[in-house]
């Protein structure tokens, strides 16, 4: 029997009335990768909080390596031999790779620093675990990828013998995702254990040797990846069968809504240089690629957030240079890529952030003693229709959004953004990133939505890293590396290998 | 011990935090009491007496709370934009000034006009003054990125020497005996006292007034959604099509017309002229009110009858028991503290690690 090296005992954690986690008890052996499977809110986050010492649980205790850890403390957590890797890095760009990972080891009062010890440890571990590093680049010079290697350096150069990666492959290319797996595996034959949290299943069946399922709060299932399917972890992860959306390919294809004639735009990481595009009435273009590759930059211009420095973009036959309030009424719809910290104001009720868009609209508005004054009757009804209609739930219209769940919020910028007071349908739709973080049943719904868009005529741009997606929705597929565009060919023209090729800038 | 979001406030928890903040105010105060030697319950009690115990304690505290409830309002709509307006003070004496430039006369003589639009163009004069100063630092702060706080505040001393100068020098009042004051308001244009023996003038109702405007804009207008987007999540404001440059220099405009009419309010209701201690600080007074009025427009006339009369009763209590009249400027700034942690504490729950080992 190989010893556990960890040990969670009944750990509750309440949150007001919400129950994050109920009751779970997890063991972690030498040498072995736990996959903690489930959809957002489940309350994988959550847990491993409490484990780091961020947050205290209500009840039960931790043990590690047969010693039990003091709760609330981060610090008893790293000195514990834990380690963890954030999603969102935690590491100083404007530093190099040596002093991010050296920051906060030493003490303070001591006069000198081990510049030189500290740099061989860290080429020797990088050595070790098969983790190549220049120890002097500066991080914000690095790719997304060596920025991860470096956060996953600093908790092993601190001595974690347990790793905690919480979703590591959302920001990689499906070949760096490789790259990682394989250091996982190098580093479990040095005897680490390692804690994998991900919502996608064909990684985990992958990489772990055995899944805990989280749903709800509580833990539903444990097994050995090796004895289980895809279908029977979505089953425990979602609780009930999921409908997928229902796609045909595009059936009418009309006129061009929006183009891009050799664009340029931004500076530096971000900018767009030279793309051509052209969006049609009826169909859907997805773009794949790793996030920082200008995709944000293309979103902000299709927003009407941002003007191109050369080329034309033009949307219904017009430069596209109005004020965001004409666009929308035009039939613009926009969905954008942070919910939380651009698609709502949290503060404000959700049936103002429903009409925000529009507010400067007659329907909502009209003109008095010099100022415009919300036509409150109609913004409230249009703003419960949108509530109705697209079935946002958690909050009556006087709730700040940001007490809204993620998915919930996405239908309510969905159907801010789809509905106008006229009835008219959305001429061109702009989705970035949709679906991130929503849980299944929510993926399927939002995408349903933008398929029904089309079907009803519109034209629709889906920015997306998530490569089944990209496949799902695409009727035409193109990939965007370093601001430049692929040409965009029809979705079963590409393969995910091809795909992946291209978002690596290989094709 | 840290700090969590709670998922909801409590309505109890509503209602005891401003109590228990009071409570904690005037226990902490309590302390500095004793310690110059007074006993508590007599001080706290002339303090009431002088500040809210008779009628002519009443038309002094809303006397003092006139300007304190505009400069309130300059810092409210500026800071629910998250524009700092740190300026109401240099705003106010800028009003004050075109208020005198308008309406001043030598020596009783005639005015220039019919007296119902010389009123109006000294308080136009006055709103713009106070705008015209707070639009450039708002602009470069929009368009530059230069920190308004900073350039707000150093304005404040700008036009505090500016105005000494002209004191000093060409709007010196040549029958004042040599002391640096503007020359008088026109007796015409000095607003009514509705109270006999009273120095309350009607002032109080244009500020009341302007509180109400105020919150119905922010309440029910475009703009009222602007500012509070704006300042709640600019960048999603932003992108919901909330015109950004043109929604902070709007509220430059108000905020600064506002503190601007603080001072041709001070000078037409209660001085007649502009001396530079005209204000004791109102205009830095009127941020410690919008925040304990948690920025509403209504909590800033509680908030200003509040903080006058702490300050009026004040001086009764130190006539009464000797304690210094500094202890008012500590009760409020005690106020201000205990009233921000209450309201922290509505929204978050403190839990205390427990010790192990």
């Amino acid at each position: 029997m190989v010893p556990s090296v960890l040990r969670l005992q009944h750990i509750t954690k309440r949150f007001g009335d919400l129950v994050a986690n109920d009751d779970i008890s997890l063991e972690l052996s030498r040498g072995e990768v736990l996959a903690l499977l489930g959809e957002n809110g489940a309350g994988k986050s959550t847990l491993v909080s409490i484990l780091f010492g961020h947050y205290e649980a209500d009840e039960g205790h931790i043990e590690v390596f047969g010693r039990p850890l003091p709760p609330g403390q981060p610090r008893a957590a790293l000195d514990a031999g834990i380690g963890m890797v954030h999603q969102h890095f935690t590491l100083a760009d404007n530093l190099s790779v040596l002093d991010n990972v050296m920051l906060g080891t030493e003490p303070w009062w001591r006069p000198w620093s081990a510049r030189a010890t500290a740099r061989a440890h860290l080429l020797a571990t990088a050595q070790r675990f098969g983790l190549p590093v220049q120890p002097e680049a500066l991080v914000g010079s690095l790719s997304v990828g060596e920025r991860q290697r470096v956060e996953i350096l600093k908790a092993l150069v601190r001595g974690a013998r347990i790793l905690i990666l919480d979703e590591p492959t959302a920001v990689l290319t499906p070949q760096e995702s490789e790259d990682l797996f394989t250091t996982l595996g190098q580093m479990v034959a040095e005897g680490l254990s390692i804690i994998f949290i991900s919502h996608k299943l064909a990684e985990v069946l992958r990489v772990s040797d055995r899944i805990a399922v989280l749903r709800a709060g509580r833990l539903v299932a444990q097994a050995p990846a090796h004895e289980v399917t895809q279908a029977q972890l979505a089953l425990w992860m979602v609780g009930h069968a999921i409908e997928l959306p229902e796609r045909a390919p595009a059936a009418r294809v009309g006129e061009p809504v929006c183009q891009l004639e050799r664009v340029s735009a931004g500076s530096g990481r971000g900018r767009l240089s030279e793309v051509s595009l052209e969006l049609r009435a009826g169909e859907i273009v997805a773009i794949a690629g790793v996030s920082g590759n200008g995709q944000a930059m293309l979103a902000e211009l299709l927003c009407g957030m941002a003007q191109p420095a050369s080329g034309q973009l033009r949307f219904l036959g017009s430069s596209m240079s109005g004020e965001v309030a004409t666009l929308v009424g035009q039939g613009l719809a926009r969905i954008p890529e942070d919910r939380h910290a651009v698609g709502v104001v949290g503060d404000l009720p959700l049936w103002e952030n429903a009409v925000s868009e529009r507010l400067r609209s007659p329907a909502f508005s009209r003109r008095a003693l010099g100022l415009r004054w919300v036509r409150r009757g109609a913004a409230v009804a249009h703003a419960q229709r949108i509530v109705d209609d697209f079935d946002v739930r958690g909050g009556g219209l006087a709730t700040p959004a940001r007490a809204l769940s993620g998915g919930n919020m996405q239908k309510l910028i969905l159907g801010r953004a789809l509905r106008s007071p006229d009835g008219k349908p959305a001429r061109l739709i702009v989705a970035h990133q949709p679906t991130w973080g929503l849980d299944v049943g929510a993926v399927a719904y939002v995408q349903q939505q933008l398929i029904d868009a089309r079907d009803a005529g519109a034209a629709v741009l889906v920015i997306s890293d998530d490569l089944d997606e990209v496949l799902t929705l695409g009727d035409r597929v193109a990939v965007m590396h370093h601001g430049q565009l692929t040409a965009a060919r029809p979705g079963a023209d590409w393969s995910r290998e091809s795909l992946g090729l291209a978002m690596a800038g290989a094709a | 011990m840290r700090l969590e979001r709670r998922t909801h406030a409590s309505p109890v928890a509503l209602v005891v935090a401003p109590v228990a903040a009071v409570l904690a105010t005037l226990l902490v105060s309590a302390l500095l009491v004793r310690w110059a030697g007074a006993p508590v319950g007599r001080t706290y009690a002339a303090m009431l007496e002088g500040g809210f115990g008779s009628v002519f304690a009443w038309t002094e505290t809303l006397t003092r709370a006139v300007p304190l409830i505009l400069t309130g309002l300059a810092a409210t709509v500026a800071f629910k934009a998250r524009l700092f307006n740190i300026g109401a003070e240099g705003q106010l004496y800028g009003g004050a000034m075109a208020a005198v430039a308008v309406g001043g006369v030598q020596g009783g003589a005639e005015l220039w006009g019919p007296v119902w639009l010389v009123f109006a163009l000294m308080l136009a004069a006055a709103a713009l003054a106070g705008a015209v100063l707070l639009l450039g630092p708002a602009w470069m702060k929009a368009r530059l990125g230069v920190d308004e706080v900073v350039t707000t505040l150093l304005m404040n001393f700008i036009v505090l020497l500016g105005v000494s100068a002209l004191l000093d020098g060409p709007m010196k009042d040549p029958t004042a005996l040599g002391w640096p004051q503007s020359v008088p308001l026109a007796g015409e244009l000095e607003l009514s006292r509705p109270v006999q023996g009273a120095r309350l003038h009607t002032g109080l109702f244009i500020a009341a007034a302007l509180a109400l405007a105020l919150w119905q804009v922010f309440r029910r207008s475009v703009l009222g959604f602007d500012i509070r987007a704006t300042g709640a999540n600019a960048r999603a404001a932003a992108f919901a099509g909330v015109p950004a440059l043109r929604t902070a220099m709007v509220v430059a405009a108000i905020s600064g017309a506002l503190a601007g009419l603080a001072g041709a309010i001070e000078v037409a209701g209660r001085t007649g002229y502009v001396t530079m201690d005209m204000s004791p600080g109102y205009g830095y007074s009127g941020i410690v009110i919008a925040m304990l009025a948690g920025l509403h427009p209504l909590g800033v006339l509680g908030a200003s009858v509040f903080v006058a009369g702490v300050l009026v009763g004040a001086d009764t209590m130190s006539r009464v028991v000797g304690v210094p009249t500094y202890i008012a400027d500590v009760i409020v700034a005690t106020s201000l503290i205990a009233v921000l942690v209450a309201t922290l504490l509505t929204q978050y729950r403190v839990r205390w690690a427990r010790s192990t080992r």
